[in-house]
């Protein structure tokens, strides 16, 4: 099958918007993966580490690498070539591949074709440096864009039926990624060129080097691995509504919703797909836009959509307040941001969710209405020192479980589940507080000779507490107390803390849990 | 004879009223209410100097382990939620609405209509009328409001069906530079408009107990003693 191949070099460094006239280089895992055409010049290669990149040439500068930037930049170029050719297939971010057949016989040749996608590239990409290449299969086509990369040439044309001869005198290590251990192989054997390998009888190579030696002979001769797999657009995820005359009551907008959330949900279902989170945005006449995220754990049904685009809306014009808006509303947007293949949704053996949870749900989802996502969180309990470290609150609809830790799996796996919760050393013991501050409420805390009670590097302090004032309030006796408890956590690294706490009861029967931190003692949590 | 015949009772009585016009409260606590629990509908202050923790325990009552019961706190943005997990608070079932702001009688009302137990912090300045209406809410959907008083400024404005004075009791295990609080003795006081007939108005619990929840005084164990390490025997070196 004949294919083209675009190909942009080193496209990480384009899609970081860098020039090619300033040094530069990306790299994965402390290896050079990418350099402009100036760090070529100074001699930096892919494969070069770090320091040795730097030593060839110290100006040069390094760019994180960051796949997704990578494809999003991409994106605007696939577009442009599948404005001109049907079913193009997104190899990497950098390359994309299509069958010629059509366009060929369209645009009047391979070549034409190929200059053709050429430009595109290039202006979709802002600058010159794409390089095309076409021949009988994906191999031999990347191959002649590398080569026109090398040659300079923008544009190479293996001819029909060609392409084994001009494939046999190139060296076996452009096999490509996964090979080159075969490559090196084949080397030692005195196989340099593809046309050496290709002459090797089928069943030598399939015997000697299994099923790997066979595809990489396949592709020496000039045979293609697979066929071009298309890429299939994303359906429309997003349904806008202008409105025209501008609405201003709720329940005319909410209309507009219902059906706007119909023809979402219509579309996501003939893909078959369940929508896990839609924005809803509405703009005014005068360019006010609210966007709001809804999330569900579950998939959100059009009814349910069309309830929280009304409490939306309900939150932003029903009340007069400084951020209502000051128009009609022209234009309505439900944008599906998060799908998942729409499975279904197994219920419980005995009859799935109560009618309570339901009803508990839909008041959740009403406050966040007025109040935004955060507005509404449960709180999850987790690891920590301080009783304000342990909890981490969701926000009502986002899902409770912590995100994947590698390294809990890890342990869990070195160590079995029950090596699961780590021990935290310096835990204060005992019932915790009821009430626990966030931060910021002082205290002072003196000693008998009436001096402010400090804590030194050995962690004791410096005399009996003996009266303590919260948050500049009178001063109380200490009846009891215990302490000081000291923390060290993170002591090799700049984010680290250093504290001593210290539990107090006061005369009149209050009890606290107070911090000292940086010379400064703050109230951690109110035992009422 | 008569314990046997409130046992009869007790076991005749239709199920699905105790369990549609009440809230069951932690057992420490049953005696202590005209209803053996909380009426729903009704409004119950808490106040004094461990009302949060008492709130959390009326909060841990009504949504026992398995229960498909919901609560929500709105206005506390420095709840004690590991104090909350410790008293048996189950906390994917507890909503917290941290900061409600302006529209603090907007977010009650909403929420009033979802769950069975709202813990509430009356904003300063809260109008009767707000609370009225507020109550009135509260009674037609059957949910248990408890406002948490913390200091004068978060009063609840109306006179509540049930008022819960917890007096700042008195915490065990803390010595002077040595031990940790362990737990605490308080002293429940219950008034107000439901006037419990013959029942006792104030009763002594543990909160916490030994195991972080609160328990009957009458139950109370006895306070483990302290023992000192035995000090270490001088042995001549060198």
């Amino acid at each position: 099958m004949r294919c083209l191949v675009a190909w942009f070099p080193d496209w990480p460094l384009v899609a970081a918007g860098i020039p090619p006239d300033v040094a530069a280089v990306v790299l994965h895992a402390n290896r050079v993966v990418a350099a402009t055409p100036a760090a070529r010049a100074e001699g930096i290669r892919e494969g070069l580490r770090r320091r040795e990149a730097q030593a060839r040439c110290p100006a040069v500068r390094v760019v994180e690498e960051d796949r997704g930037r990578d494809a999003r930049a991409w994106e605007p170029a696939v577009a442009a070539v599948e404005s001109l050719a049907p079913a193009v297939e997104v190899a990497t971010a950098g390359e994309l591949l299509l069958g010629t057949r059509g366009p060929s016989r369209y645009f009047g040749g391979d070549a034409a074709l190929a200059e053709l996608i050429c430009r595109t590239v290039d202006e979709a990409a802002g600058q010159e440096g794409c390089r095309v290449g076409v021949g009988d299969g994906r191999f031999t086509a990347g191959l002649a864009a590398r080569a026109g990369a090398r040659a300079a040439q923008r544009v190479v044309v293996v001819g029909r039926g060609e392409s084994r001869r001009w494939l046999a005198p190139q060296p076996v290590n452009c096999l490509g990624p996964g090979y080159e251990d075969l490559a090196d192989l084949l080397v030692r054997f005195g196989i340099r060129t593809l046309g050496e390998l290709g002459e090797l009888p089928a069943s030598a190579v399939l015997g000697r080097f299994g099923a790997m030696g066979d595809t990489a002979r396949r592709l020496a001769r000039g045979l293609d691995e697979r066929p071009v797999v298309a890429r299939t657009p994303p359906p429309g995820m997003s349904v806008p509504a202008e409105l025209d005359p501008p609405l201003d009551r709720v329940e005319a907008a909410a209309f507009v919703a219902k059906s706007l959330a119909d023809e979402l949900l219509y579309r996501l279902e003939r893909e078959g797909l369940a929508a896990t989170m839609v924005a809803i945005e509405a703009q005014t006449e005068h360019g006010e836009s609210l966007v709001r995220h809804w999330r569900h754990d579950g998939a959100l049904t059009a009814a349910a959509l069309a309830e929280r685009a009304r409490w939306q809306l309900d939150g932003w014009i029903g009340v007069e307040r400084g951020g209502s808006p000051t128009a009609g509303i022209t234009l309505l947007r439900l944008t599906a941001e998060e799908v998942r293949p729409d499975d279904g949704k197994q219920l419980g053996f005995w009859g799935g969710v109560a009618e309570s949870d339901e009803q508990a749900a839909r008041a959740f989802a009403r406050v966040q209405g007025l109040l935004g996502p955060d507005g509404v969180v449960t709180a999850v309990l987790g690891g920590g020192r301080g009783f304000a470290e342990q909890v981490r609150l969701v926000p009502w609809g986002d899902c409770r479980e912590p995100p994947p830790d590698t390294d809990a799996r890890r342990r869990r796996v070195l160590r079995g589940p029950s090596a699961e919760a780590p021990p935290w050393p310096g835990r204060v013991g005992g019932p915790a507080p009821a009430v626990v501050f966030g931060s910021g409420t002082e205290a002072e805390v003196l000693g008998p000779d009436g001096l402010p009670v400090e804590v030194d590097g050995r962690g004791l302090l410096s005399s009996a507490p003996s009266s303590v004032a919260i948050a500049g309030g009178a001063r109380r006796q200490v009846s009891g107390w215990a302490g000081p408890w000291p923390i060290e956590e993170r002591w090799w690294d700049r984010g680290g803390r250093r504290r001593a706490r210290l539990q107090v009861l006061l005369e009149d029967g209050g009890a606290y849990l107070l911090s000292r931190e940086r010379g400064c003692w703050t109230v951690e949590g109110s035992y009422c | 004879m008569k314990g046997a015949l409130e046992a009869a009772v007790a076991k005749g009585r239709p199920v699905a009223m105790a369990g549609t016009r009440r809230l069951e409260v932690h057992g420490a606590l049953g005696g202590l209410f005209p209803a053996g629990g909380l009426q729903r509908g009704s409004v119950v202050e808490v106040g004094g100097g461990a009302a949060v923790s008492l709130s959390l325990a009326l909060a841990a009552g009504v949504m026992p382990a398995g229960s498909s019961r919901w609560a929500a706190a709105v206005g506390f943005p420095s709840l004690g939620l590991v104090a909350a997990a410790q008293l048996g608070v189950p906390l994917d079932r507890l909503a917290l609405v941290p900061a409600p702001g302006g529209r603090w009688a907007e977010v009650v009302a909403a929420l009033a209509d979802g769950v069975d137990l709202l813990l509430v912090r009356p904003p300063a300045g809260l109008r009767a009328s707000d609370a009225r209406r507020l109550a009135a809410r509260a009674r037609e959907r059957g949910v248990v409001l408890v406002p948490v008083r913390q200091g004068a400024s978060s009063r609840w404005p109306e006179s509540p069906d049930l008022r819960l004075e917890a007096a700042p009791g008195e915490w065990m295990g803390l010595g002077t530079g040595h031990g940790c609080l362990r737990r605490r003795r308080i002293e429940v006081a219950l008034s107000g408009r439901r006037e419990p007939g013959g029942r006792p108005r104030s009763m002594e619990i543990w909160l916490p107990g030994p195991a972080g929840v609160a328990v009957v005084s009458a139950e109370a164990p006895a306070p483990e003693p302290f023992t000192p390490a035995p000090p270490e025997a001088l042995t001549a070196v060198g």
